[in-house]
């Protein structure tokens, strides 16, 4: 039995949405065009309130965009109920039915849509073999961890075999360790699945470790749209900058390292310890993480924050230190807008 | 082991005011109604004699009470059911995120705040065959509702009463029902939506599941008030027509004055006790058959 024999594209056109009316009026998502290939692993990126939830929850029909359109495939699907726009979303809660099986649970969609039952058996069956839940098809969801909660949940969306995969932060409920065990699964999912998945995340390291691109969103617009390696590298804007990246980039004051009119950013992994550098401060803390060392300093340009290799000769608090970074490695972004500018 | 033996004067003490108030109010009165079962009394519940446990068996067997079992057996059946139906209903109405929905909120349920007396007053008035304005507009087609009026007719006194007893319990269910459909979470209702289940489906699927621990309570309490009303019989049909005694329940045999039993303290309490251990019946029942389907979250 394959999954994702009719995988789809989805593409958003000057989408936005609005909440209220008159003074109360929110615009939660404004303007967005966004094109998400067959296959392709979309991350919708951003800090809390940013519109990336709204903007799935348009796509799978349960909000309705105030303009623009929503197109899955070659159809422009404003007007079609979820259940005719081919796409599963699994929820931050799991959305489980809690007097259910596991078994019931998975079925359900298969169920509501007429199909026989011992195709839905089967079917129930496969998808929570995909997952390994098939040891626990009798339980109710309140009989499993989790984990395990996320995988009928996830099941649940597989066994429909949509063209579109809605995730709305799947990953959030779960302790660390199983975040990152399950990050790789989903990803392994992908792969065998061969969908669309769209993910909703606020978590930059779910962003950088699943997407195969990532859309960063702020304040309800995209600010830069690329593969996590190229939203690292080259981030559009200070936002983006700042938003990617443990710790963050260092963003140092207007003038600094460059013109009036000029924000210099600089990653901690570039800021490399120099005697006389042009950045000058004293050490007010160092963070050991074991393979790497964090230095924070206060100076002159704000607090800075270096990423030092271990083995090298780590500088004491209250030590005055200069810093400096190679010219390949400052992102330059206008003073007023934030947009990069080289 | 010892550290609960350690443990218990402590938590008697606690328990002393609720113990207390339970005693005095529930398990004294019990024990008494128990006791005054099995003796006969004169006129004013002195100079008792023991007439055997065998009295619960013969009040039991008694035509009167049997009689009285029907008649509040076929009254519950009208309200639970009805007053259910109609609360769920309600509150899922009213469960809709619409300009001005308050109001309709309150408007369902404002009889929580009216008294049996004052429900049974306006389905009195209501009911009037000869100045009722039911009878005046509705007459025509049932010309019941005039002559004698459906609380002096045999064949529908006991459904008048239910209708003002399900008017009267509304409010209750309506709130409860509210409370557990607002506790639902609504990603369920949009899982549901997006998996192509519709409104009906997702009624079936979604509310009525998680409504059950609420239906559960709601069930029994109101199948107890059911099976306790006395309030609505006594001022709206004092348990007649009398020529049938087509209202009169097991509460109305026990203290209505129209009663056979009026004066007979130790025939009334074993009554009493009989309609105790029924209540305790239909609640264990629906305990029992609710059972797993009642589901508290996850």
């Amino acid at each position: 039995m394959a999954y994702g024999a009719h995988v789809a594209r989805v593409r958003l056109e000057h989408v936005s949405k609005q909440f209220g009316e008159g003074d109360e009026q929110v615009t939660a998502v404004d303007d967005i065009s966004l094109d998400i290939e067959d296959h392709e692993f979309m991350i919708l990126l951003g800090p809390s309130g940013c519109g990336k939830s709204t903007l799935l929850r348009m796509v799978a029909g349960l909000e309705d965009p105030t303009a623009g359109d929503v197109f899955i495939g070659d159809h422009r699907v404003n007007d079609q109920l979820p259940k005719l726009r081919d796409i599963a979303m699994v929820f931050q809660s799991y959305a489980l039915y809690p007097h259910k099986t596991v078994r019931a649970n998975i079925e359900f969609p298969l169920k509501v849509r007429g199909v026989p039952k011992a195709q839905r058996a089967a079917e129930a069956l496969h998808a929570a073999d995909v997952l390994g839940l098939t040891d626990y098809m009798k339980r109710k969801p309140g009989q499993l961890s989790g984990g395990q909660r996320q995988r009928v949940a996830l099941a649940r969306a597989i066994v429909r075999k949509p063209a579109v995969f809605l995730m709305d932060e799947p990953l959030s409920n779960l302790d660390a360790k199983l975040r990152g065990d399950t990050r790789t699964e989903l990803v392994d999912l992908h792969r065998r699945l061969d969908s669309t998945f769209i993910y909703v995340t606020h978590d930059q390291v779910e962003a950088m470790t699943m997407g195969s691109r990532v859309a960063v969103m702020n304040a309800g617009r995209i600010e830069q749209v690329g593969t996590p390696q190229e939203v690292y590298d080259r981030p559009a804007s200070a936002f983006v900058a700042q938003f990617i990246g443990t710790p963050p980039m260092n963003l140092l004051p207007v003038g600094v390292l460059g013109t009036d009119d000029v924000q210099v950013g600089i990653r901690p992994e570039h800021l490399v310890l120099s005697t006389g550098g042009p950045l000058s401060g004293t050490v007010s803390m160092v963070e050991h993480l074991g393979h790497e060392v964090l230095l924070h300093a206060e100076s002159g340009a704000g607090r800075l924050v270096a990423r030092v290799d271990p083995a090298s000769v780590i500088p004491a608090v209250g030590q005055a230190v200069q810093f400096d970074a190679a010219p390949q490695h400052l992102h330059r972004f206008d003073a007023t807008s934030g947009v990069r500018v080289s | 082991m010892k550290r609960k033996l350690r443990d218990l004067p402590p938590a008697l003490l606690m328990l002393v005011p609720s113990l207390g108030l339970l005693t005095v109010w529930v398990i004294y009165p019990l024990i008494k109604a128990i006791d005054y079962g099995h003796k006969k009394c004169d006129i004013s519940s002195r100079n008792c004699r023991d007439v055997g446990w065998d009295r619960y068996f013969s009040v039991f067997q008694s035509t009167q009470f049997q009689d009285s079992l029907i008649v509040s057996l076929k009254f519950t059946l009208m309200t639970v059911p009805i007053g259910l139906v109609l609360g769920i209903g309600l509150a899922v109405l009213a469960d809709k995120h619409l300009k001005g929905i308050g109001i309709f909120r309150t408007i369902f349920s404002s009889t929580v705040a009216t008294s049996v007396a004052v429900a049974s007053l306006v389905w009195f008035v209501l009911l009037q065959p000869s100045r009722g304005i039911l009878a005046d507009m509705l007459s025509d087609w049932f010309p019941v509702l005039k002559n004698p009026g459906l609380l002096n007719d045999s064949g529908t006194a006991l459904p008048a009463v239910a209708l003002s007893s399900i008017w009267a319990s509304l409010g209750f269910t309506f709130i409860i029902i509210m409370a557990g459909l607002q506790s639902v979470p609504r990603d369920l209702y949009e899982s549901a939506f997006v998996d192509g289940a519709g409104s009906f489906r997702r009624f079936t699927n979604v509310t009525l599941p998680m409504l059950t621990p609420s239906i559960l309570f709601v069930s029994v309490v109101l199948t107890t008030r059911a099976l306790q009303s006395y309030g609505e019989i006594d001022l709206l049909t004092q348990g007649g027509p009398q020529a049938t005694k087509a209202t009169t329940n097991i509460p109305y045999l026990i203290y209505g004055n129209n009663s056979v039993i009026h004066n007979d303290i130790g025939t009334k309490s074993a009554a009493a006790v009989l309609l105790f251990l029924l209540c305790l019946a239909f609640a264990a029942l629906q305990f029992r058959g609710f059972g797993k389907r009642v589901h508290y979250g996850n």
